[in-house]
């Protein structure tokens, strides 16, 4: 069972010739090497689906947290406690509401930050692989090309499991599309993201801010330039943090588990089990 | 700019004042100016103004209400997300060079499909509780009256008759009151005690309204789990208040209604306010004044 992103990789499975099961405490799985699973016939288990809400939730805490300058905030009032009287042009934010957010990847999480989304009036674009008319018309979200969402939005959401097609997916050329204003928030994977692509682009101004609960590695090094803008928020991989979910995602990891020690069809499997009983 | 020497004779001339949320527009204020027409308050609450003394002296006062409504909303939002996820902590601890490993089990609050309590339904306060649809809140609100059948079925919210009632079954908490004489520390020892202990609490309205002892203790010994301030008593506070130090509490400087499209909007409002007045043209955006 896994919780947390340590890699189960081929030398660490080759030292357990008797594992039936690998049961994540997650979603993303991209730590497990599915591959060497496969040859193996060793049941991988993930927990998706109970954790889109909580995810969808944090997603908007760190929009909203990022638009509205809540770190500049903490930093000029608890930290440098520069505030000594009432200025009204200090920590000016962006609206979020009828922003144009831009979801990269839409899942069940995207749906539900899509869901979230329009209660607070934004106009809503999604970048997929598969087009899915009965979500644009059940949500009111538009259909448009990845070039064409990062060129409009004010607030870029990237929801796209790691693969190798995705990694770097946002690199030099995808910032240098989007707008001057923009703000990119990223509780995908941290290597979704070229971290210092990220890095120049916010320096030069040419978006205004990002917001990551994921990084690479994780945690990143805290002498990281990244981490030296105050534009920047990073939190410490929070998309799931609440203890309701984590109950919940532990519940269906253990339902995992011991499905694949008895050889069972897994309730939430990426392999189900293959080995001779 | 006024050079020095020249301010005699200046309070003759002033005939509008131009103010944001400081300082206070006092008697004092009002009375050293003989031609005052009318004060321009850049700002929906008016508790800083003496309008008992703009009454005596004919001085109309003007204020920017709904033009700010969806962006302080926002900030609600905004506060209530961080409060309860850990926004300000987690970014802290990312960042401290002490930390070589993030602790899995270092967790925040649900939000999703939890409840919602909203104390002042307003405005401000609808544009609170429209936004909790999409995290599938249950919404609760206490005002002073019941909102129409209609209002409430429009954000899905139910009336509780009584404050404490509220503050029980709630998971979130936000004040969007306005300060008046019956407002003052309407949130004190008691209804802290009455919220749940997992329960987060937002102000977004004015300082006034909570007793600040009250909230760090209770933020302290953990009678709540977290709060956000956008307002406090005074502004700024003091800089070794204990406020300040609470590891569970975010602040933000009064920036509620602080983006560009909506301080021009109050800006504009606040000007066309004066010029109404000076023109002898009716204000729309008017304060009424206590009668004499």
């Amino acid at each position: 069972m896994t919780y947390g992103h340590e890699p189960v990789s081929p030398e660490m499975i080759a030292t357990s010739p008797n594992l039936k099961a690998i049961s994540v405490v997650g979603v993303g799985y991209d730590h497990v090497h599915v591959e060497t699973c496969r040859e193996r016939g060793i049941a991988v288990g993930h927990t998706p689906g109970i954790l889109s809400d909580t995810t969808a939730d944090m997603t908007m805490a760190l929009l909203l947290a990022t638009a509205r300058n809540i770190v500049p905030a903490y930093n000029h009032v608890q930290v440098s406690k520069q505030w000594k009287y009432y200025d009204p042009n200090i920590l000016w934010g962006t609206d979020v509401h009828h922003a144009t957010l831009g979801i990269v990847g839409m899942g069940r999480i995207g749906h539900a930050v899509a869901k979230r989304a329009r209660a607070f009036d934004m106009r809503v674009l999604y970048y997929k692989r598969e087009r899915r008319p009965d979500w644009e018309e059940e949500l009111g979200v538009e259909y448009v090309t990845f070039e064409n969402l990062l060129e409009v939005s004010d607030f870029v959401t990237l929801h796209v499991p790691l693969t190798e097609e995705t990694t770097h997916l946002i690199g030099e050329a995808e910032l240098a599309l989007m707008k001057k204003t923009a703000i990119l928030v990223n509780i995908a994977r941290g290597p979704v993201v070229d971290h210092y692509a990220l890095y120049d682009a916010l320096k030069q101004g040419q978006i205004a801010g990002a917001a990551v609960d994921v990084t690479e590695p994780e945690p990143i090094n805290t002498d990281h330039p990244l981490l030296s803008l105050d534009n920047v928020i990073v939190a410490p991989h929070l998309g799931s943090a609440t203890v309701q979910t984590r109950m919940k995602m532990a519940t269906m990891a253990m339902e995992n588990l011991l499905a694949g020690l008895k050889g069972e069809q897994l309730p939430y499997g990426v392999l189900q089990p293959n080995f001779p009983r | 700019m006024v050079q020095p020497g020249e301010e005699a004779g200046l309070k003759e001339k002033i005939v509008a004042i131009f103010v944001w949320i400081a300082p206070a527009v006092t008697r004092e204020l009002i009375t050293s100016l003989p031609n005052l027409r009318v004060v321009g308050n850049c700002a929906v609450g008016y508790d800083h103004v003496d309008l008992a003394a703009c009454a005596e002296r004919g001085v109309r006062v003007g204020y920017t209400p709904n033009v700010l409504n969806k962006t302080t909303a926002d900030m609600a939002w905004a506060l209530l997300l961080a409060s309860g996820r850990k926004v300000v902590e987690g970014d802290s601890i990312s960042k401290n060079p002490s930390t070589s490993t993030f602790d899995s089990n270092w967790m925040g609050q649900q939000v999703s499909g939890t409840t919602l309590g909203i104390v002042g339904m307003g405005r401000i306060g609808y544009e609170i509780a429209k936004r909790a649809v999409g995290f599938e809140m249950k919404v609760l609100y206490h005002n002073r009256h019941r909102k129409s059948a209609e209002e409430e079925e429009r954000v899905g919210a139910t009336y509780v008759p009584t404050l404490a009632g509220l503050l029980g079954e709630s998971d979130y908490v936000v004040l969007a009151a306005p300060a008046t004489g019956d407002t003052h520390h309407m949130m004190s020892r008691e209804q802290f005690a009455a919220m749940k202990p997992t329960g987060v609490f937002v102000n977004i309205s004015r300082g006034t309204l909570v007793d600040q002892d009250a909230l760090a203790e209770a933020l302290r010994g953990g009678v709540i789990s977290a709060a956000g301030l956008d307002v406090t008593d005074p502004e700024p506070l003091p800089r070794d208040h204990t406020l300040l130090s609470l590891p569970n509490l975010t602040l933000t400087p009064h920036t509620g209604s602080a983006t560009l499209p909506t301080r021009q909007a109050m800006v504009q409002m606040t000007v066309d306010n004066i010029k109404a007045v000076l023109q002898g043209q009716p204000m729309v955006n008017e304060v009424a004044l206590p009668s004499l």
